[in-house]
């Protein structure tokens, strides 16, 4: 084969290989990208968590990082990032499926279009720009009309924020899971003798059900990590969770705060809260990949054929 | 046969209708609550823009930044800056992650597996984490300080998730056919690549570059840890601190100027809904271009 060998033929064979190369790189940068931040975090955060003690650090009470003897204890903000998430995840999916289950069947056709364009729009939305929404807006309000003891900053107030905040992600992830499922389903159901509603409330959404909890993890995790917009209407005092209606503190707006005036101890300490919040994201992924796991090792084994529905 | 008593039908009936009833309510709540997320949802954009439009003024966007008279220039510029460096590091390696996930690998094997939960996993971490990391490496290792290249760094690693995945997606929708037909008139892999595949793929993609710099304008919380938010100097070099208009909203809000962060609003939200728009338009655009030629 003597063509191979010719200067052209072999300019163009070590082209090929070192372009393969840089694309490999390139794609290799992700698992670097993220093996660094996880050093570098897990470096500079671990020792701190060890030196203060990991139970005084994740179960202590008392944040005085700048106190003449300092104290580090995260806990009250770990509660407090669990309540703002856990209202508003209930809050927003609570709202977004139900929407999602409307465009998909009770909205007249003409409307489904612009609505989903609108929500689409909504979630490209700065969160700063909901933050100031729900500190000009949702704050007073609340502090007005809703707080027994005329406080307006709060979980209430967060969790508002956050739960339109994650509407668009619901509505748009849910109503795709839906369009998904198979129109048969829906016309056997009908066949059966179903009603409308209920076709679409006992077949539809059940069956749709694996991509809508895609979309309400994904609603979890922008709630656990969203900074701006809390740390806008929660008051962000380090303070134990006693109430809707109280100054508290989440895990991301105590590094958002702490951040820009901080140094030695204090700011590791930041770190560690980052570790933690880091940890907690993890969790949320490896849980949720588990469970995706699990429910195509279900499917496989049935063949796919009959989808029983189980609550 | 089974027989059936009155009693039981007169059950089953009552069941039935109660059934009914229930999925009927549960209609009516789907209809509400569509109507309470389209007015929440409208309550935020009507807010910003009502609230904000009429306290723009020249001084405001374009003015010199003197003690009390307070501009957004100095976070023009720092954004623009932000989103040049974020995106010309981003946008080649996540193209490139991309060509080599669907070209090469054909996007199976373990090492496919590995550079995906990569992906996935850096997707999933919260941005003041990206935040901590910028600090981290670039304020602190580096020894840079606050800056914008820092900032702008921290953005890439951030975004590069969003743009291997789209362009993934338009790539995998280039029909094999197109490939194959390079393939027979003697280009190589790499020629098909960058004159056959990667044209085809182009609308997906910058429709998805867009979207990718509509969220680095949209970031907050990592700049805060990583570019010092230094909203009164106009920003010379990389590597000097400075602010983006995101940053300066919340400044504004938190530091006793509500007017300036209403307005302010205003104006990211309307860069952030054209940057929308156009992401739509141009990836229609080119699509129409290419099936005319």
């Amino acid at each position: 084969m003597k063509w191979q060998n010719e200067p052209h033929m072999v300019m163009i064979s070590v082209r090929e290989k070192l372009m393969k190369g840089v694309f490999l790189v390139s794609a290799l940068f992700s698992v670097f990208a993220l093996v660094t931040i996880t050093a570098y975090l897990l470096a500079s955060g671990i020792p701190f968590i060890a030196k203060t003690g990991f139970g005084q650090f994740i179960l202590g009470t008392r944040w005085a990082p700048l106190a003449d003897t300092p104290s580090y204890g995260i806990f009250p903000m770990i509660v407090a990032s669990l309540y703002v998430t856990a209202l508003s995840t209930l809050i927003g999916v609570g709202i977004g499926l139900f929407t999602a289950v409307c465009l998909y069947q009770f909205c007249p056709r003409k409307l489904v279009a612009p609505i989903r364009q609108m929500v689409n729009l909504l979630a490209g939305i700065p969160s700063v720009i909901y933050g100031l929404f729900g500190m000009t807006i949702i704050v007073p309000f609340i502090r007005d009309h809703v707080s027994p003891r005329g406080v307006g900053y709060g979980i209430l107030s967060s969790s508002l924020v956050l739960a339109i905040m994650v509407l668009p992600t619901v509505v748009s992830v849910s109503l795709d899971a839906m369009r998904a499922v198979p129109e048969s389903y829906y016309e056997g159901a009908l066949a059966l003798g179903a009603t409308k509603e209920a076709a679409t409330f006992r077949v539809m959404l059940p069956a749709a059900k694996s991509g809508i909890l895609a979309g309400v993890v994904l609603a979890v995790g922008r709630a656990l990590g969203e900074t701006m917009a809390v740390m806008m209407v929660i008051g962000n005092s380090p303070t134990m969770p006693k109430s809707l209606f109280q100054s508290v503190r989440t895990m991301t707006s105590n590094i958002a705060m702490g951040a820009t005036e901080m140094t030695g101890d204090a700011v590791s300490a930041l770190i560690a809260t980052g570790v933690v919040l880091f940890f907690f994201t993890l969790l949320l992924n490896a849980g949720f990949s588990l469970l995706r796991r699990d429910k195509t090792h279900e499917g496989r084994k049935k063949k796919g054929g009959g989808k029983s529905w189980k609550p | 046969m089974e027989t059936v008593t009155t009693e039981q039908r007169n059950r089953r009936e009552r069941r039935f209708r109660f059934g009914r009833g229930m999925f009927r309510a549960l209609r009516g709540v789907s209809v509400a609550s569509t109507g309470i997320a389209v007015l929440a949802l409208f309550a935020v954009i009507i807010y910003v823009l009502v609230g904000g439009a009429g306290k723009l003024s020249w001084q405001l966007l374009l003015g010199a930044y003197r003690g009390d008279q307070v501009s957004i220039l100095p976070a023009f510029i720092g954004t623009l800056e932000l989103v040049l460096i974020a995106v010309v590091i981003a946008v080649p390696i996540g193209i490139g992650s991309a060509i080599y996930l669907v070209e090469y690998m054909n996007n199976k094997g373990k090492l496919v597996k590995i550079i995906r939960v990569a992906t996935e996993t850096l997707a999933g971490i919260p941005s003041i984490v990206y935040g901590l990391f910028g600090y981290l490496v670039f304020v602190v290792s580096f020894g840079w300080g606050y800056s914008l290249l820092g900032g702008g760094i921290t953005l890439a690693v951030m975004i590069l998730p969003v743009i291997v995945r789209s362009t993934e997606e338009s790539l995998l929708a280039v029909p094999d056919g197109f490939r194959e037909g390079s393939y027979a008139l003697g280009a190589s892999k790499v020629r098909t690549i960058f004159r056959v595949v990667l044209p085809s793929a182009a609308p997906g993609i910058v429709t998805a570059m867009i979207l990718a710099v509509g969220r680095v304008v949209s970031e907050s919380a990592v700049l805060i840890l990583t570019v010092g938010m230094v909203v009164n100097l106009v920003p010379v070099t990389p590597m000097s601190s400075g602010t983006s208009l995101a940053l300066d909203i919340y400044y504004f809000a938190s530091h006793g100027y509500p007017n300036e962060a209403a307005a302010t609003a205003v104006v990211l939200l309307v860069f952030v809904v054209c940057l929308n728009l156009l992401a739509g338009g141009v990836g229609k655009l080119m699509k129409k271009g290419m099936g005319e030629t």
